[in-house]
């Protein structure tokens, strides 16, 4: 096991980057509590929690883009520089972020050089020494790639290179991969790793942020986890169990967790959904399972393992490569919405505001809008027809409103979800796909969403919930895990969080 | 897990050194982009040449040149726009109304709606600080408040425009001073001073585009706004003088055109942002920022008043020109997307 580079330089050396007490608001929400982190330079710390457990707002804070509300930042024993002086900000510290902060349509060279080109007489830019110095920065640090490429053309692996590599010309040799490995395939993995093992050896340190705990005990040696908005431990990755790591991140078990108090789906429950061999490119591969009439089926997963491209298949808003979708004896075309919603489907988007809703449009214009047929014949709608069905709807979901004509934006996240709710379930859907239906959604709506979900299957519709919210998930009768497109463990109801998590995760327990 | 980093790690100068072999002697692409539409301008030459001969002699190059200097100003400006990813439509009526309102300030009374407040020196600094002017409310506008630019710039169209036939009373502006027939009229060894002025100011445009970190500045806005202001570029500032530069420009071509005609009317420049916007595209520019050269959009003006010649030495009907004319910009934009593979944006 690596010695925790601290141990090896003493403890005078104060740590490259240190944020302490740091909490921060928005409105209502807590992103960050009285959380902190410390780094020592030459280490490569590991910083994991689940959504929403504040990695990102620390990240912000750390790379000088928001200001905490109370709490601060140190770099090397140091107070942080101001926020407007970036440059400052850019020679202790650089983020590599999942959403790419190149050019695409400039070159290589010039996306590493930019507002600061090299200039020769007359102040004009100089292209062969920008090229030169350029092809010289990426030789330093062993970069392949050839400058005078547009920077649109690299491929992601290419990319990150290239945007480490600018960091490190700023000066800064503290460096935070966030998500990096998210869309590498394994051996591009492997050379990231590589650089970044070499890169430590030259002495810059890593924040490294990832999904996957396995690359933790690949590559870090400290870890850090956050979770809902608290600092939970840090500690030598070496002396961490996988258990305990994974214990640290889904918590200890809050309170009782209520009882499943479904009925078991009876065997002879006829088949409403069947999925057959389903493969999407590298999105996901062979996936196989059935949903019974009144039968939850959960699809757990954690960013990125395709349980959201199935449930998208299956609604028809995405076609797969091969295999096959089965609802109620029928095979809606692959790819169409509105074959999907003929063969009776009934689907909840996975985010609201871009799919869920038009948000200009009432609540009755929303919550009907897949069944325009009953509203009038002719292609005319009967305005007093669509406004009935949305009182019922309304009643029904119990969605806290004036009346049927208030546009949905006016709503809170909760009475959103509802609409939403309330649209998929318009055209009494024999089968039922939600995508983390409760996301942003207060705890009463939460619990009766989740509540209606139950009360629907009792009717005798089949359900998907894909989510990688847990409290999502408990009311399943069976949950399929996800992990890198497939379908690598199912579990009775009744299992335990760790387990889940662990397999979300793509961690064996038993290692 | 890694026992020990520096067994595992390979030294840092083990990978072959950014592949320098490959890159010797090679013509990157991009530059090619650049030559795009100098086949097609040889092969309008050369029809051109066989439908008449007079096409390739000088009196009538200086010609094209000459009748395509005023609106290339156009083009030139709305290509440090496009770059940027904003437009400006409003360039054609600032066109029009800044010579306009110098016309109406130092025109002589009696002599149409002139009001002959000024002495005739005024009339080129004028020009200039309404093109200034403008360019600034719609900075004011876009940068400032943050309105889509199209909107703004359509709105602007709409008024200048207005402002002119208002101040003008819908008529034209004769008997313009000296000053402001200078730069449309005067011949320099034998060739117009517009013509050396456009050309000029491409080379100038050509330069600060390519060679500037203000011209590098207006391709990182235009390809990526965030990423631009994450590289310590003041974006904001570098868009007011963009929109500034570009309305100023507009105003000199304007001046041109009045020098040329002596005389400013009610509708100079009407329509002409069309031709602008195509020529630019055809060129290469890409409508939504971050592509294209002034060398390209240089080349695409050129090419359709090439064309535009050529229809006219062949005898075409004055009636059935325009026709042509838009049938050549489709033309133009279907070949431009074949030979540049991908889709016009």
């Amino acid at each position: 096991m690596s010695p925790a580079p601290a141990a090896r330089s003493g403890e005078q050396v104060p740590p490259i980057a240190e944020a302490a007490h740091i909490t921060k608001r928005y409105g209502e929400t807590v992103a960050l509590n009285d959380a902190g982190i410390t780094i020592r330079p030459g280490e490569t710390h590991a910083l994991v929690g689940r959504n929403g457990a504040g990695k990102s707002t620390l990240v912000s804070i750390l790379t000088g883009l928001q200001a905490p509300d109370e709490g601060e930042v140190r770099f090397g024993g140091d107070a942080s520089p101001r926020l407007a002086d970036r440059d400052a900000w850019r020679e202790r510290v650089a983020c590599v972020y999942q959403k790419s902060t190149i050019i695409p349509e400039l070159t290589v060279a010039e996306n590493l050089f930019l507002n600061r080109h090299d200039r020769g007489g007359l102040k004009l830019i100089s292209w062969q020494t920008l090229r030169r110095k350029a092809a010289e920065l990426l030789d330093t640090w062993s970069v392949d790639v050839d400058v005078r490429r547009p920077a649109g053309e690299l491929d992601v692996e290419q990319r990150q290179f290239v945007e480490i590599a600018r960091a490190l010309s700023f000066g800064a040799r503290f460096i935070i991969l966030d998500e990096p490995t998210a869309q590498l395939d394994g051996a591009a993995i492997a050379r990231l790793f590589t650089r970044i093992r070499t890169l430590q050896e030259q002495g810059v340190t890593f924040l490294f942020i990832s999904h996957h705990l396995q690359e933790i005990y690949e590559i870090c040696d400290m870890v850090t986890v956050f979770r809902d908005a608290r600092h939970i431990l840090t500690t030598t990755v070496a002396e961490l169990p996988h258990a305990e790591l994974v214990a640290a991140m889904a918590g200890e078990a809050t309170g009782l967790q209520e009882p499943s108090t479904r009925q078991a789906v009876p065997a002879a429950a006829p088949v409403l959904l069947g999925v057959r061999g389903l493969s999407a490119g590298d999105v996901y591969r062979e996936v196989d399972f059935d949903v019974r009439a009144g039968e939850i089926v959960g699809l757990a997963g954690a960013g990125g393992s395709g349980k959201t491209e199935v449930a998208e298949t299956v609604a028809g808003l995405r076609a797969a490569d091969s295999g096959t979708v089965e609802v109620d004896g029928r095979r809606p075309r692959p790819g169409s919405v509105p074959s999907a919603l003929a063969a009776g489907v009934g689907f909840v988007p996975r985010d609201r505001h871009q799919q869920g809703f038009v948000p200009m449009m009432s609540i009755a214009d929303n919550a009907t809008m897949t069944i325009p047929e009953r509203l009038g014949g002719g292609g005319f709608i009967s305005n007093r027809r669509r406004d009935g069905l949305a009182a019922k709807m309304i009643d029904n979901l119990a969605i806290k409103t004036p009346g049927p004509e208030l546009p949905v934006m006016g709503l809170s996240g909760g009475n959103q979800q509802k609409v939403v709710m309330a649209r998929a379930l318009a055209n009494d859907p024999r089968l039922l796909v939600l995508i983390t239906p409760t996301a942003g959604v207060d705890v009463r709506s939460k619990e009766f969403l989740l509540g209606k979900v139950e009360e629907i299957a009792d009717a005798g519709t089949g359900v998907v919930i894909a989510s990688d919210e847990l409290d999502d998930l408990r009311l399943c009768d069976r949950l399929l895990v996800m992990f890198q497109g497939r379908i690598v463990a199912e579990m009775a109801a009744g299992w335990h969080d760790h387990e889940v998590v662990a397999a979300m995760e793509g961690v064996d327990l038993d290692a | 897990m890694p026992d020990t980093k520096t067994a595992e790690s390979p030294p840092t100068g083990a990978r072959p050194p950014g592949g320098g072999g490959l890159r010797a002697g090679r013509i990157p692409i991009a530059r090619l982009r650049d030559f795009a539409l100098i086949p097609a301008v040889i092969v309008i030459a050369i029809v051109g040449q066989i439908v008449n001969p007079i096409f390739l002699q000088g009196d009538n190059l200086i010609n094209i040149l000459q009748t395509m200097s005023e609106i290339s100003l156009l083009v030139l400006a709305q290509t440090v726009i496009l770059v940027t990813g904003k437009m400006d439509l409003s360039l054609e009526s600032t066109f029009g109304l800044a010579p306009g309102i110098a016309a109406w300030l130092t025109v002589a009374v009696g002599s149409g709606a002139g009001l002959g407040l000024l002495s005739g020196g005024w009339s080129i600094p004028i020009t200039l600080a309404v093109g200034a002017l403008i360019g600034a409310v719609n900075a004011l506008f876009i940068v400032r408040f943050g309105l889509n630019g199209f909107i703004v710039t359509l709105g602007m169209l709409i008024v200048l425009r207005g402002l002119l036939t208002g101040i003008s009373g819908g008529q034209t502006f004769f008997n313009l001073p000296e000053s402001m027939l200078y730069l449309g009229s005067t011949l320099w060894f034998g060739v117009p001073v517009s013509i050396f002025l456009c050309l000029a100011l491409f080379i100038v445009g050509i330069v600060i585009l390519g060679f500037t970190r203000f011209g590098r500045a207006l391709y990182a806005i235009g390809g990526n706004l965030d990423a631009a202001r994450a590289a310590g570029i003041r974006t904001d500032r570098v868009l007011w003088i963009a929109l500034i530069s570009a309305s100023l420009l507009a105003a000199l071509g304007g001046l041109l055109l009045s020098g040329r005609l002596a005389s400013v009317a009610a509708a100079q420049g009407d329509g002409a942002i069309f031709t602008v916007f195509a020529a630019a595209v055809i060129g290469g520019v890409s409508l939504n920022g971050g592509k294209g050269t002034m060398f390209g959009a240089f080349t695409g003006i050129l090419l359709l008043y090439m064309i535009q010649n050529v229809l006219t030495l062949a005898g075409v009907p004055a009636q059935w020109i325009e026709a042509l004319n838009g049938a050549i910009i489709l033309i133009a934009l279907v070949l431009s997307r074949l030979t540049g593979g991908k889709a016009q944006e």
